[in-house]
């Protein structure tokens, strides 16, 4: 019981440390990354429940919520003004990349979809 | 005074260490399209020596496929479904290939007519792969210039330039996938290096791109998608793991995933097959560590937290464990194919490797590069590392992986040789540099090294050298002098032996031979397209030829006829009842053929010149294959004589002498001289004179014989009108002679009479 008790009071002072040092930026990114896992399970879940067939469809559109799903993650990581010593790039030069990397994501999930 | 001097120092200082940048880039530019350009040449012997022909087997079916896309266009090449080969059953082309040889010599072949330059494209197929062998040596500048610096990057992409191990896959005419799957190997590590150095979202999608690349041109992909995450795996373990190793992994991975299965022969593969599991499972694992270590950083006052985190982590990877191993048992993985699964067989192991005619001096260098690597460890300095251990291991277990290796073995190479100048090849003082006036061109890179090093100690740049000054106080110049000269003289050895190698064992196109005569001068042996060019010309289109399998490419490439069999070897059965047809005797091999539907045979016999490749050498491997599947019918031991070896002459065996190979190619042979010491029907490779002469053929006719009698063609007859006759009359005269009625005690005789084999009973069995 009290360790149910300790983690709950883990989760309790993680939600309050969250919601006080993250900025209102990397919240919204957050909440798109939460968005994507929630589309993720979904499809996982539909797949598991009515078949693979067609899997090329199924695949298709898993990984691209996987894919979503990391490249939002690699924005976030790299627009967090605390990882600035690890990335040497601008906050612009970071969204450009993302949007190149979605470009060929979509492109290839959209030939795959069949 | 004083600020107007330091004013105009600085000034020169700016001018003279800027213009000496723009020096040593133009010297690298040089250099390296010097060693593009040596590249490419010294891949040119074959076109010099005979002309511009695609080489061996393999590459004639890739020539065909290509010219099949430039004719048909792109869509129809990845729908294509193959009847000329493999008849009745045909070969989906599509599906079975890697396209991106075909697509890369079609997108040339299509700029090149878009700009009005009408090239064919033959030239473009025979010449590609030494244009990637340029791309190559830039591409490993790149990499070894990320691993270490441009001096080493130089050297290696020198050495990979030349080195046999890569030139004997990619000679001029050699059109396979190795051609610029190398180039897109390298390529790749190269961007997955820089990847991960900057953490950078558009490197690691340029390197999933360049994984798709790779991806369709060779099946050798298996190894960047293993190798990447034991790379990323080990720095987890040596504890470097940083934010940008994840941002790198995980977008190459799903790009790179999803990239992958559009190509397809590979298809569902990745997902789907034990060889991509690590790749998924680090992915995983990958995605859990950096969760865990985002809520570790928000939650570092909590006590215990380290071990929860370990502790659950440790519990993570046991489940992601237990879940591939279970999927796996079940059945929904596929386990490790049997291709991969003979890699990890080290009784599999190749007796002898060609070591030094592949490697030479780099060799020697080699391990002590691997040495320096470890000395100053880096994350991309890890990931060479395991590239020289596993590239190492494969090669020792299977010979053709030794063209992996070779990139590898040129990196570490020009890492320990740069190293070794970096004390050797500083310049302290003016007099060491007007020593090296007359040194060779190979010396360009050392000479060019000082050079440089000799206008950073005039425009006063002397902090590098100042240090450098304190370590090598002990090396006078004489030494330095010596050492560099015999590396010098090293190299030129090297550069000597990688020329002649390639000159002499990697630069047959094997579908024309040279022979030389007793007065030295050449012979061209041209048998080959001599005989296809008569098949293309003399049968009628639908035509359809029986020959084994090494030759179904050929004869479909240059014939342009359907054939039975070919070097693709997908399906054993068809292979086997070729041979079976190849090692029965006429009358059976005539029943198989009417089967299959045959028109022509045709056979390669060397013994008028004496070439050993030819199919009596390979008949054991027909006889074998048709035992496997025909094990009744065909036995290899009778195809042996008293012995137990395997002749063919007096003392041959009568099954050997009655079967089809042997009456094709050694038909009306026993009427030739090959030598005039020796008797009639000497057969030049097996050095002996033929059992079995003067025999006549039943139910196929010569068609043709090329000039040196290499290849022979025959042509399946007909059944002749009146075929049973002939025989039943000889056998009923037979039977009514003196001796057959005595013996029968005069009661006439059933012809074909049926013998009962009387069976044992049940019970005396037992005993």
């Amino acid at each position: 019981m009290t360790q149910v008790g300790q983690v709950v009071g883990i989760l309790r002072k993680l939600n309050e440390e969250y919601q006080s040092s993250t900025p209102k930026k990397l919240k919204l990114i957050d909440a798109y990354l939460v968005y994507v896992l929630l589309t993720g399970i979904v499809q996982f879940a539909y797949c598991l429940l009515v078949g693979t067939f067609p899997f090329n469809s199924f695949l298709s559109g898993f990984i691209s919520t996987v894919g979503c799903f990391v490249l939002a993650a690699s924005l976030r990581i790299q627009l967090n003004k605390a990882n600035q010593i690890t990335f040497n790039v601008s906050p612009e030069r970071a969204f450009a990349d993302f949007v190149f990397a979605h470009i060929i994501l979509h492109l290839v999930v959209v030939n795959f979809i069949g | 005074m004083t600020t107007v001097n330091d004013n105009s120092s600085e000034y020169i200082t700016n001018s003279s260490s800027s213009s000496s940048a723009g020096l040593k880039s133009l010297i690298t530019v040089i250099i390296l399209i010097c060693v593009c350009i040596s590249g490419f040449i010294s891949r040119l012997f074959s076109i010099i020596r005979f002309e511009s022909v695609i080489h061996e087997f393999d590459p004639w079916f890739n020539y065909r496929s290509t010219v099949y896309m430039t004719d048909n266009g792109f869509y129809n090449f990845l729908n294509w479904f193959d009847d000329l080969a493999w008849y009745p059953l045909g070969r989906i082309v599509g599906g079975t290939v890697f396209p991106g040889l075909m697509v890369t010599s079609g997108a040339i072949h299509w700029f090149f007519h878009m700009i009005n330059i009408p090239i064919h494209i033959r030239e473009i197929c025979v010449f590609l792969a030494p244009i990637f062998s340029g791309l190559t040596a830039l591409a490993t500048y790149l990499l070894t210039k990320e691993l270490w610096s441009k001096r080493a990057g130089l050297f290696a992409a020198a050495f990979i330039a030349i080195a046999p191990g890569y030139s004997s896959r990619s000679v001029a005419g050699s059109y396979d996938n190795e051609a610029i799957a190398i180039f897109a190997l390298i390529f790749t590590y190269y961007l997955w290096i820089r990847s991960i150095k900057t953490g950078s979202i558009f490197w690691s999608s340029c390197t999933a791109l360049s994984y798709f690349y790779m991806v369709s041109a060779w099946g050798g992909y298996v190894f960047i998608i293993n190798l990447i995450p034991v790379h990323v795996g080990f720095l987890l373990l040596l504890g470097r793991y940083s934010l940008r190793l994840y941002v790198s992994y995980s977008i190459f991975y799903i790009l790179g995933l999803i990239l992958s299965m559009q190509i397809p022969f590979v298809g569902f593969q990745p997902v789907r097959t034990s060889e991509h599991m690590i790749a998924a499972g680090i992915f995983i694992l990958l995605q859990a560590y950096t969760f865990f270590d985002y809520l570790y950083n928000k939650l570092r006052y909590v006590r215990n937290i380290e071990t929860i985190f370990f502790n659950l982590s440790v519990i993570i990877s046991i489940i992601v464990f237990a879940i591939v191993v279970l999927l796996t048992y079940t059945g929904y993985i596929a386990p490790w194919s049997g291709r991969f699964y003979s890699l990890w067989d080290t009784s599999y192991a190749a007796k002898h490797i060609p070591i030094i005619i592949n490697l030479h001096l780099l060799i020697c260098l080699y391990p002590v590069g691997a040495w320096f690597c470890v000395k100053d460890l880096n994350d991309e300095r890890v990931f060479i590392l395991l590239y020289a251990v596993f590239a190492s291991y494969f090669a020792g277990v299977m010979i053709r992986l030794m063209l992996t290796l070779t990139p590898c073995v040129c990196i570490l190479a020009a890492i320990a040789l740069s190293k070794t100048l970096d004390y050797y090849a500083d310049a302290e003082s003016s007099e060491m540099v007007s020593n090296y006036d007359d040194s060779v061109s190979i010396c360009d890179e050392v000479e060019n090294d000082e050079n440089n090093q000799y206008l950073d100690n005039n425009a006063q740049n002397i902090d590098e050298t100042d240090d450098n000054d304190d370590d090598q106080n002990f090396l006078t110049s004489n030494i330095k002098i010596i050492v560099v000269t015999c590396i010098a003289m090293m190299l030129l050895l090297f550069i000597v032996h990688c020329t002649w190698i390639t000159a002499t064992a990697y630069s047959s196109p094997s579908i024309v031979l040279v022979s030389y005569n007793s007065d030295g001068t050449r012979a061209i042996v041209d048998d080959y397209r001599e005989a296809y060019y008569w098949l293309r010309q003399n049968t009628p289109e639908k035509a359809r030829i029986m020959s084994w399998w090494d030759y179904g490419y050929q004869i479909a490439g240059m014939s342009n006829r359907t054939v039975l069999v070919d070097n693709n070897t997908w399906n054993n059965s068809h292979i086997a009842l070729v041979g079976k047809a190849m090692a029965s005797n006429e009358t059976e091999a005539y029943k198989i053929m009417t089967m299959l539907d045959v028109d022509y045979i045709l056979v390669i016999f060397g013994g008028v010149i004496g070439f050993s490749g030819d199919d009596i050498n390979k008949f054991l491997w027909m006889v074998r294959i048709a035992e496997g599947e025909h094990p009744k019918d065909i036995k290899e031991n009778n195809y042996f004589n008293d012995n137990k070896e395997y002749r063919v002459d007096k003392s041959g065996s009568p099954i050997l002498f009655n079967c089809l190979m042997y009456k094709l190619c050694y038909y009306r042979f026993g009427e030739l001289y090959t030598d005039s010491a020796q008797p009639s029907g000497f057969d030049r490779t097996r050095s002996v004179e033929i059992g079995h002469k003067n025999f006549d053929l039943e139910h196929v006719e010569e068609a043709y014989t090329s000039a040196n009698w290499i290849v022979r063609i025959y042509r399946v007859k007909k059944l002749s009108n009146r075929f049973q006759a002939k025989d039943a009359l000889e056998k009923l005269t037979s039977s009514l002679s003196e001796e057959s009625f005595e013996k029968n005690d005069g009661k006439g005789v059933i012809l074909n009479k049926p013998h009962v084999k009387k069976g044992t009973k049940k019970s005396m069995r037992r005993t």
